[in-house]
């Protein structure tokens, strides 16, 4: 998925159909905000837990709109998924990310991961291995900018800032200001990026 | 990075700097209360060690253990190798079982790298001799350059036995190569002979008298005295060695406050090192023990986990 930066992703920058720009990311996010508000009847005992690396950003994102709404600061953190991948034999070793709990932990607590893209699931469930190991939540759910189809295991987001149709041929890429220098969201045509 | 872990020649600057960062977050999963990380799952390590070790192979076995690879220790001694076993039938016998990485120690230099051609599976260079010991440079330098921010520029100086000593090999090139400025010193019988066109290769200084270089000092690294490898003559008593190139509590006062002591251990306390300088608040002796495991569990992952690895 769009979790590994690559030079090819910058490159072919220009290629493609921009599907959400600076204001519909902006927009996205803040019902998403609100959403988690609702669903979980305010911020108590909420822990917001991105993937790395745009899953971070944008949880902390999340987590500044809530404190705007609620006036209170919700913990966010960092959960890297590299060693609990599918997927390891597939590509070269690849350096793991930090993962970093807030401290309180996440026992008891209303987890939502946060993450980019939606596509396989395969991320997803690397992710809720990883939980296991650090803590038993009270709840998990899952937040994500882009759904964009092709689900390869019963993994569904809670809260999607916009449902994509995708081909599998197609690329998604999700590109944000602090990292990027650009903020959007772009499908082209191109290899399979699953 | 290559297939095999049998020097640190093996290893470019870019190498090293991906398996600190990897056991930077291996370091973290360590104070876990769950430490235990399954990229390795359904892999078998094997620990082969035909000398005595305690830190090494025990931190390579947990390493293993907490990226969930099943690891196997042999030890010489009550191997068929105490029957008369060759290294070679012996190696065989055990790749033959199926393993994924062999962890190697041996008294001959150059015995990891033999049979690195003889087995498929990935070999990992856990002392060979007095050749190379690259997992203890690696482990070295990354626990000084958590200690000191970044190695570059920064004084080494390393102290010992360095005739006999396979850590000092391998760690005047980890360093070199992180840009850090070594200067080893040893009495004139323990130096190795030809050091001088070897040091300037590698661009490290040599000194036989460790005052002169102990207050330039940004890190220190005591090398054990082998008494197990030499065969007396080195130096006319123990008392002077301590006297001439251990770090006694008198130089320990010389060192600024934030200077880090290493020490590859097992420590001859009183010898090398004295006690006041090992317990020291400075001392990164401990540290250098923690990180060998998260150091060992970064190697494993980076041979073993990902696409071309052996299975």
């Amino acid at each position: 998925m769009c979790a590994q930066p690559s030079p090819d992703a910058v490159s072919s920058g220009e290629t493609g159909t921009v599907v959400l720009d600076a204001r519909d990311i902006n927009r996205a996010l803040t019902r998403i905000s609100h959403e988690i508000l609702e669903r979980n009847k305010g911020a108590a005992d909420l822990v917001l837990l991105g993937i790395p690396t745009r899953g971070v950003h944008l949880a902390r994102r999340i987590a500044a709109r809530i404190s705007a709404t609620e006036g209170v600061d919700v913990p966010v953190g960092a959960l890297d998924v590299t060693m609990y991948r599918d997927d390891l034999r597939k590509h070269p070793a690849r350096t793991p990310q930090p993962t970093e709990l807030p401290p309180g932990g996440v026992d008891g607590r209303t987890v939502v991961l946060v993450d980019d893209v939606l596509y396989s699931g395969r991320t997803v469930r690397a992710a809720l291995d990883a939980m296991n190991d650090i803590g038993r939540p009270d709840v998990v759910r899952l937040a994500v900018l882009v759904d964009r189809g092709h689900r390869q295991l019963p993994i569904r987001a809670d809260h999607v800032g916009k449902n994509l149709p995708s081909a599998r041929t197609e690329r998604v890429m999700v590109r944000l200001d602090d990292l990027d220098g650009i903020e959007e969201v772009r499908i082209a045509s191109g290899g399979d990026l699953s | 990075m290559r297939r095999h872990l049998l020097s640190v020649d093996d290893l470019s600057a870019d190498d090293i700097e991906t398996l600190f960062a990897t056991a930077a977050e291996m370091h973290d999963v360590q104070r876990r209360e769950v430490k235990k990380l399954p990229a390795l799952r359904g892999r078998t390590v094997i620990n082969l060690f035909f000398e005595d070790s305690t830190r090494t192979r025990s931190s390579f076995e947990i390493a293993g253990k907490w990226l969930s690879a099943d690891t196997i220790n042999i030890t010489g001694k009550g191997s068929s190798a105490s029957k008369g076993e060759s290294l070679r039938d012996t190696v065989l016998t055990i790749a033959a079982m199926g393993v994924d990485a062999l962890v190697m120690r041996h008294s001959a230099s150059g015995a990891a790298h033999q049979v690195s051609q003889w087995v498929d599976a990935a070999v990992i260079n856990a002392g060979d001799g007095t050749h190379e010991h690259p997992s203890q440079a690696l482990l070295d330098a990354y626990t000084l350059q958590r200690r000191l921010g970044s190695l570059e520029g920064r004084h080494v100086v390393i102290v010992g036995d360095l005739t006999h000593s396979r850590v000092f090999r391998s760690n005047v090139k980890c360093l070199a190569t992180l840009g850090a400025r070594v200067t080893v010193v040893a009495p004139p019988t323990l130096m190795p002979s030809g050091v001088a066109s070897w040091s300037a290769a590698q661009g490290f200084a040599t000194s036989w008298d460790l005052d002169e270089v102990l207050p330039t000092a940004d890190a220190v690294m005591m090398l054990r005295v082998q008494r197990e490898r030499m065969s007396g003559g080195y130096f006319p008593s123990a008392r002077e060695y301590t006297v001439g190139y251990g770090l006694t509590r008198d130089r320990l006062a010389v060192l600024g406050p934030d200077v880090p002591i290493c020490h590859p251990g097992p420590m001859n306390r009183g010898l090398e090192i004295a006690a006041d300088a090992a317990d020291a608040a400075q001392s990164a002796i401990l540290d250098q023990v923690s990180a060998g495991v998260a150091v060992r569990m970064s190697i494993l992952y980076h041979l073993l986990a990902g696409e071309g690895a052996v299975s």
